[in-house]
């Protein structure tokens, strides 16, 4: 089950696009919705708005909390800005320039190469973000003339332009294998016993 | 449709795509710009007057002063917005021109055209624009519009239009799913709309496009009885300024929004926002002074 952060934004495209990998979903607005998830999309929307409403719902401790205990999560655009240094969920250490291609007019559909899906992604930027740095600890995935646009750092997939909004799954199909492989590597510290096969 | 303009009605209707679930709110100031985006709005719709004083001030309205339009794009980082009359191409021109983000062609403002809506897709910017019913939302994407809202009764304070133009929508829709298929053509005929688009509408349950609620939104219940009614987000225009407490308002219309199911929580930023904006009945009221009459 991936929830999926329901306040404002482009939600329901993103449970469309896991339900078509046939990967249930739950929407999530308040604290006990976090309960059972075994990954978490912050979809794209408007980031001020968002902000907002994670502070109003209670939210922002509990995800944060989540995520800094590794639970796999994936920002879209707006997630993004979120998750970078300065955002409500200060968990990335990049830095982040909010709308950074200009207005409505100068958004763009683009193709680049992800090495590590070793496949070229249509990629839609709406009045995206871009990431100015990356720090420590942080992969570089795509970039796109010179601007770094997904990356990831440990259990942290970050993408500033907007797979749910095409027929392409890969994106989800990665981040779903960030959930599986985190899902293993817990099961392994429940089972794992001194001297036992592990 | 070549490969370049059907990424544009990717971008277009994507934005829209990302503005759901939140209040867009119009504006005369920079100043009442960064109260809205303070307060959560998702965009603001930039206007020299808000309706309920074009309704009361008469005369004709027209597009805004690019300056004001320039000056509130400057004050906030959340999408801009700002109206043209409807069928004035070169007032889409200029705000094309400004680059602001989405135009509203819009009949709160005195038509410009009375045969026709702008051609749409001559444009790069995306263009929201108001329906009643079925026949007149598929006429607008038609054009080219990558947004939909109700008309409602704009300057009102008073959601029964916008009820009443959901509900028409929703309805008709609900019929279109279950008819069978030889029936869509006549059903094309009879409210006016494109036979490829109905079938698109049929296939989907619902519009192409996003779907707000406009025109006489006042109170954080009217937005969240709008969602619950299935719109898509809301735009309020006069229903915030024209109230006692704006700030407290917009913030408590843009938490109704979101949790829109949620009576106890309305219930609770409903309490204490002050005087709604006096409102007006919409039964008594004179054809000619209707707003959503205009357009076709």
């Amino acid at each position: 089950m991936i929830g999926i952060l329901g306040l404002q934004g482009d939600v329901i495209e993103h449970v469309a696009a896991f339900n078509r990998l046939g990967v249930k979903t739950k929407i999530v607005k308040h604290p006990p919705d976090l309960d059972g998830i075994k990954g978490l999309v912050l979809p794209g929307g408007e980031s001020t708005t968002i902000t907002k409403l994670l502070v109003s719902s209670g939210l922002t401790q509990p995800v944060d909390n989540k995520i800094r205990k590794g639970l796999p999560t994936w920002g879209t655009c707006a997630g993004v800005i979120l998750l970078s240094s300065g955002g409500v969920l200060e968990n990335v250490d990049i830095e982040v320039k909010r709308n950074a291609y200009g207005s409505q007019l100068d958004s763009f559909v683009a193709n680049a190469r992800i090495a590590k899906i070793n496949k070229d992604i249509t990629m839609v930027f709406i009045r995206a973000p871009k990431i100015l740095s990356v720090g420590h600890g942080v992969d570089v995935l795509a970039e796109l003339n010179g601007d770094v646009v997904a990356a990831q750092s440990k259990n942290i997939l970050l993408t500033t332009f907007h797979p749910e909004l095409t027929e392409d799954t890969s994106i989800m199909e990665y981040f779903m294998n960030l959930v599986n492989s985190a899902e293993l590597a817990q099961d392994r510290t429940y089972t794992y016993t001194p001297g036992g096969i592990v | 449709m070549e490969n370049k303009d059907k990424e544009r009605v990717i971008l277009n209707r994507g934005l829209a795509q990302m503005l759901k679930g939140g209040v867009i709110m119009d504006v005369t100031s920079a100043k009442e710009a960064e109260i809205a985006e303070k307060a959560g709005a998702v965009a603001v719709m930039a206007l020299e007057r808000v309706p309920a004083d074009i309704r009361k001030e008469g005369g004709v309205a027209r597009m805004s002063d690019p300056q004001i339009i320039k000056e509130i794009k400057n004050a906030v980082s959340i999408p801009v917005m700002a109206k043209v009359r409807i069928g004035h191409v070169v007032e889409a021109q200029v705000l094309e021109a400004l680059g602001i983000d989405y135009i509203d062609e819009s009949e709160v403002l005195t038509p410009a055209d009375e045969e026709n809506h702008i051609n749409k897709h001559l444009f790069r910017i995306p263009f929201v624009c108001g329906c009643r019913n079925l026949g007149e939302a598929l006429r607008r994407i038609a054009e080219g519009a990558s947004m939909i809202r109700t008309k409602g009764e704009a300057g009102t304070g008073n959601v029964v239009e916008a009820v009443r133009h959901m509900r028409k929508v929703n309805s008709q829709i609900a019929r279109l799913t279950s008819m069978a298929e030889e029936e869509v053509y006549a059903y094309a005929k009879e409210i006016g709309a494109s036979v490829e688009l109905l079938f698109e509408v049929k296939k989907l349950g619902r519009l192409p496009v996003v779907n707000f609620a406009a025109g006489g939104i006042a109170t954080p219940a009217d937005a969240a009885f709008m969602m619950q009614l299935g719109a898509d987000g809301v735009f309020v225009g006069s229903g915030i300024f024209k109230s006692e407490n704006p700030p407290a308002r917009a913030k408590a219309i843009v938490e109704a929004t979101t949790h829109y199911n949620d009576a106890g929580i309305i219930a609770k930023v409903s309490e204490g926002l002050g005087e709604p904006m006096k409102g007006l009945d919409v039964a008594t009221m004179k054809d000619e002074e209707r707003l959503a009459v205009r357009g076709w």
